[in-house]
């Protein structure tokens, strides 16, 4: 375990090593400058600006430069929002988008599993169909559609939240509902096809026979061997959400991290591509880590190695 | 299983039709909802004017800096207004008045100004704002260590372009304070339109004893002292703003408000439910904008106001490579473009056909606007034949019986989008030509337009002050940086250059309406429309406007 773990870490590393270089390479040769304008300014304004923000040294100095002020946890100012440091920016936004995340995430499990174990459990019948419908809706109808509905139908004309902004409680309904529609449905379709597979396995049948009540069968047995698809899914779904979604933060003005993720690359700001690229990496590595160990923990099958596999 | 195959069917069906009958449920009532406060507004035109009251707005992004020096954009000059004083301020109209500057005397030549400035404005913490803070501030931005993008528009002064270019010293900046209230400025040329340009943002002053503290002054709430009507209490960054008034501020008595939120808003359609659902006052002018599939629908119910504002839409020519080197190619194509078709059909907000460059709210001379004394209606006309017919010529002027492959190259956005293939449609039915519409991200595109690879470019020009100046040396001379055109007419060049020395201001903006006329003629650019901006406001407040760039004008707004 020690050694997985290990190297796992190691692993991360030098992902992150060649990402955070390959992204330094490529926001340089890419056409534009943090310093364009529409408007045409003197040379000399241009060079001082180039000197400031130490543009006029070669690439390989700034490498080398950002590298070693990247080990040093120094993840630079902002050339946009002056003064402002990188770090700041990504904390204070991040927590936003945790937030929010968070809620998402929990809202995707329960939505997700409560549809899937229905459709599964009445598969090919009325509740199967109709949470099969939902899951397709929630699928179709992206988030850039569903969040302005539910804006426009439960804030602007029925009054009962906030059109914009995380100010109470309440407000986090309408902008978690519009960011995981598509997760519940993803889960729930995974749970139902797993589920209705693992209801017709042979120690289903063999609980049935010892006489186990059907809740005791579905939550112990079976729902923990339909969690594996959606343990995998969570990993990357957990990184997506947490660092917020541009789309549904644009919505609900919500100040959150996602728009930097946009924003940076038109603005060309390097500190923050770089800042928040790697931030990002970091949080997707974390959460596929984490995934792994998880299915240690949920998989009976891998806990129990080269014991009775497929029983 | 027949019957569970045919439920699976009606179910999505149903539920469909259940959220269609909600939406147009939904619709409908929006339309009740709008027509009730625009018939209100006509009845309640006269109010006194009350202090207090909230006044709340929404800007797209948060402001890149409040110091005053390194801005560079609408958001921060807007959220300034309120947090800075200069030595003039610019009213509604684009007209300089007195704010700190009680007055100024210029010398004969017009090269000397000198400002009396009043003696009883603080800062915010209580220190005295002296002519010493302008000299520091202006000295200050010009700095080649500030690296102020904006700098150059303290070219004017004598000294100011060799400290920036670090060839001169700050000592040889002409500008300086004789005593606490007078301040001496040299300039380099004579520029009537100085006291309009000390209004502009890059002219206001800082504290200089907090700016050396601490360079990060300016991006905090906390850390930043200022002079002007309001005070910055809250800076949520990407969340919101919050100002109040200064309770020290010399002329307290004209601020009304006595509380200001300024909520970071991007999506426009959030904007206007925030209007609807009264979370805001104000749509518009750089603060929020009217969506533009509902602008249509808000000016012709009267819920919005549309204002001209001095910015301009068009398209350069690269007058540099074929066919576009050709003037009676460029007149042709220019000819062919119907545009009030465009506005009626694609903007939708009643802007005004261009046929020049100077929009129609830049002041002229003797209360009259430049485009009042200059009407551009008879520069040129849309004129499909005559279009035609120049087009046959230019090309056998330059012995080509086919025309080179033509890009129209504009950056990203719907709006530009349509544009741009509307006028392709235009080009193809009214002269038969193909022109292939491309487009680009910001950044790229700047960069294609600067090194001109391009043979028609979309640009769009804004006032940095309130002069016609502004829209030809800057669009037009052989010189300047921003004529990306490349348009190249030494005659246009002299009189523009001949402008800028003129001691009397009409000689002076005959010379210009002389230079864009000739500009026109050989049409070194395809003008499309002048900007208008769509503002929408709720009925308990007045005084906030549009000022004559299209920014938000709040500062001594009021509610009733």
């Amino acid at each position: 375990m020690v050694a997985f773990v290990l190297r796992k870490v190691s692993f991360m590393v030098v992902t992150l090593f060649l990402l955070a270089s390959l992204t330094f390479v490529l926001m340089n040769v890419i056409p534009g400058s943090p310093l364009q304008s529409e408007k045409a300014t003197s040379e000399q304004v241009k060079k001082n600006l180039e000197a400031y923000y130490g543009l006029d040294k070669p690439m390989f100095e700034r490498y080398i430069n950002y590298m070693d002020n990247l080990i040093h946890g120094d993840l630079g100012v902002s050339m946009k929002k002056k003064y402002q440091t990188v770090e700041r920016m990504i904390s204070s936004s991040f927590g936003y988008s945790l937030r929010l995340g968070l809620a998402s995430i929990v809202t995707s499990v329960i939505g997700g599993c409560v549809l899937g174990i229905l459709a599964a459990l009445y598969h090919r019948r009325f509740l199967d169909h109709f949470s099969m419908t939902l899951a397709v809706i929630g699928l179709a109808v992206p988030s850039l559609i569903l969040g302005p509905l539910l804006q426009y139908i439960f804030a602007v004309k029925l009054g009962w939240f906030s059109v914009a902004g995380l100010k109470r409680p309440l407000d986090y309904i309408l902008p978690t509902i519009a960011l995981s529609a598509s997760s519940i449905a993803v889960i729930a379709r995974l749970i139902r096809s797993t589920m209705v597979e693992v209801l017709n396995g042979d120690f289903i049948k063999t609980a049935k026979a010892k006489g186990l009540a059907g809740h005791m069968i579905v939550w112990r047995h079976a729902l923990r061997n339909s969690m594996l698809p959606v343990v995998t899914y969570l990993g990357f779904m957990i990184a997506n959400v947490i660092t917020g979604s541009v789309v549904v933060e644009q919505i609900f003005a919500i100040p959150g991290l996602g728009k930097f993720f946009v924003s940076s690359i038109v603005d060309r700001d390097y500190p923050l591509i770089m800042g928040t690229t790697i931030f990002y990496a970091v949080i997707l590595l974390i959460g596929r880590f984490v995934a792994d160990i998880a299915y240690v923990l949920v998989d009976p099958r891998i806990r129990l190695k080269g014991g009775k596999a497929g029983a | 299983m027949k019957v569970d195959k045919k439920k699976g069917l009606l179910l999505p069906l149903v539920v469909v039709m259940m959220l269609a009958a909600v939406l147009s449920a939904c619709s409908n009532n929006n339309n009740g909802n709008n027509a009730a406060p625009s018939s209100s507004a006509s009845s309640s035109s006269s109010a006194d004017v009350k202090k207090g009251g909230e006044f709340r707005f929404t800007l797209a992004s948060e402001p890149p800096s409040l110091d005053p020096a390194l801005m560079t954009d609408a958001q921060s000059s807007i959220v300034a207004a309120g947090l800075y004083e200069g030595l003039y301020r610019l009213d509604s109209a684009g007209e300089p008045q007195p704010a700190i500057a009680t007055g100024y005397d210029v010398s004969d030549d017009g090269l000397v100004y000198t400002f009396k400035l009043r003696d009883d404005a603080t800062w915010s913490n209580g220190d005295k704002v002296t002519a010493n803070d302008f000299v520091y501030s202006w000295k200050r931005a010009l700095a080649p260590e500030t690296a102020s993008e904006y700098a150059y528009m303290l070219f004017y002064i004598k000294g100011a372009e060799e400290y920036n270019a670090g060839t001169g010293s700050a000592d040889d900046v002409a500008v300086k304070a004789t005593d606490d209230t007078t301040l001496e400025v040299t300039l380099k040329s004579a520029t009537p339109y100085f006291p309009s340009l000390v209004s502009h943002y890059t002219y206001l002053p800082v504290h200089e004893a907090t700016v050396e503290a601490n360079e990060a002054w300016a991006a905090d709430a906390s850390t930043i002292v200022s002079n002007g009507p309001f005070l910055l209490k809250e800076w949520a960054h990407e969340d919101k703003l919050v100002l109040e008034p200064n309770p020290n501020y010399f002329d307290k008595d004209k601020v009304n408000f006595s509380k200001v939120t300024i909520s970071l808003v991007e999506d426009n359609n959030t904007v206007y439910n925030m209007f609807q659902s009264d979370d805001i006052d104000w749509i518009g002018a750089q603060a929020g904008q009217v969506p533009t599939d509902r602008t249509a629908q808000v000016i012709a119910d009267g819920s919005a106001q549309v204002k001209a504002i001095a910015s301009s839409y068009y398209y350069v020519f690269n007058t540099q490579k074929a066919p576009f080197n050709n003037v009676k190619i460029r007149k042709a194509f220019s000819m062919a473009i119907d545009r009030q078709s465009i506005i009626d059909n694609i903007t939708q907000a009643n802007q005004t056909p261009a046929y020049a460059l100077v929009p129609p709210s830049i002041a002229g001379t003797d209360g009259k606007l430049f485009r009042e004394m200059y009407p551009d209606t008879g520069y040129f006309s849309e004129d499909i034949d005559e279009a035609k017919k120049l087009l046959a010529e230019g090309m056998a002027e330059e012995g080509i019986a086919q025309l080179p492959k033509i890009t129209l190259l504009y950056n990203t956005s719907e709006g530009h989008k349509a544009i741009a293939e509307a006028a392709a449609d235009m080009w193809r039915k009214n002269l038969g030509v193909e022109v292939a519409v491309t487009n680009q991200e910001w950044g790229t595109f700047l960069e294609t337009r600067d090194a001109g690879q391009f043979d028609v470019a979309r640009a769009g020009w804004g006032a940095d002050f309130n002069h016609a100046i502004n829209f030809t040396y800057d669009l037009i001379h052989p010189k300047s940086g921003n004529n990306d055109g490349k348009y190249d007419n030494e005659q246009v060049g002299k009189w523009l250059d001949e402008s800028l020395a003129a001691t009397d201001e009409a000689t002076r903006l005959d010379l210009i309406a002389k230079a864009e006329k000739q500009a026109i003629d050989d049409m070194a650019v395809l003008p499309f429309y002048y900007y208008t901006t769509v503002t929408m406001v709720k009925d308990d407040i007045e005084g906030v406007t549009s000022d004559y760039s299209g920014h938000i004008d709040w500062v001594f707004g009021s509610k009733k």
